[in-house]
């Protein structure tokens, strides 16, 4: 039987800490979870939903590259561009991926294309709202 | 990689409807039911928008 800590895991925390229940740190949960896509729900021992994200997030990432979406860059001086570059940034290591390989970097003409750029600006967003999630959890502001 | 654009609508909405689902709700169970609603909202939501802006071109 795990021993009982009497101290709350954290200020939004209503229950008390076990042994058997290691502390995470929220900041290493949402830079995480930015980075690889569901990394942060699987370091806190949520499987499947870790899974599940990292399936739905990549997944819309590697369609909109298959698709010849454009992957953003940040000095192009078009505001618009730059709203994307933050969108795609928002997938982590996949982006810096696909700006290392060179994907998505072909002049969109189709626009089948074009939907491929929205998807993966919009997975960039998506991992936002999974890292942000993670870290709620992390921090005991998210029950469950 | 070619797809067509209802294909294009319906692997968004259900990329994005599980997305939605685990991070909007606690409960599995209100997770599936959340999902499957922004599914179908995301569906329905773009059909009708392409039916109006037919509507508006004809």
């Amino acid at each position: 039987m795990a021993a009982k800590i009497d101290y709350p895991l954290a200020p939004g925390d209503k229950g008390l800490a076990t042994a058997a229940t290691p502390r995470i740190s929220p900041a290493l949960t949402l830079l995480t979870g930015w980075l690889i896509p569901g990394a942060g729900h699987l370091l806190l021992g949520k499987w499947i939903r870790g899974l599940l994200l990292m399936a739905a997030i990549g997944g819309m990432f590697f369609v909109g590259i298959a698709l010849q979406g454009k992957v953003y860059t940040p000095n192009t001086g078009e505001p618009l561009d730059m709203l994307g570059f933050a969108g795609d940034l928002g997938s982590g290591l996949l982006y810096l991926l696909a700006r290392m390989i060179g994907w998505g970097q072909a002049p969109v003409l189709t626009a089948v294309a074009d939907y491929g750029s929205k998807f993966i600006v919009v997975a960039g967003l998506l991992n936002i709202v999974a890292a942000v999630d993670a870290h709620s959890l992390a921090s005991g502001r998210k029950q469950s | 990689m070619t797809i067509s654009h209802f294909g294009a609508v319906l692997l968004f909405s259900l990329f994005t409807s599980v997305v939605f689902g685990i991070t909007q709700r606690s409960e599995p169970r209100m997770m599936i039911r959340f999902g499957a609603f922004c599914f179908v909202l995301f569906v329905c939501g773009t059909i009708l928008a392409s039916w109006g802006m037919w509507a508006i071109k004809h």
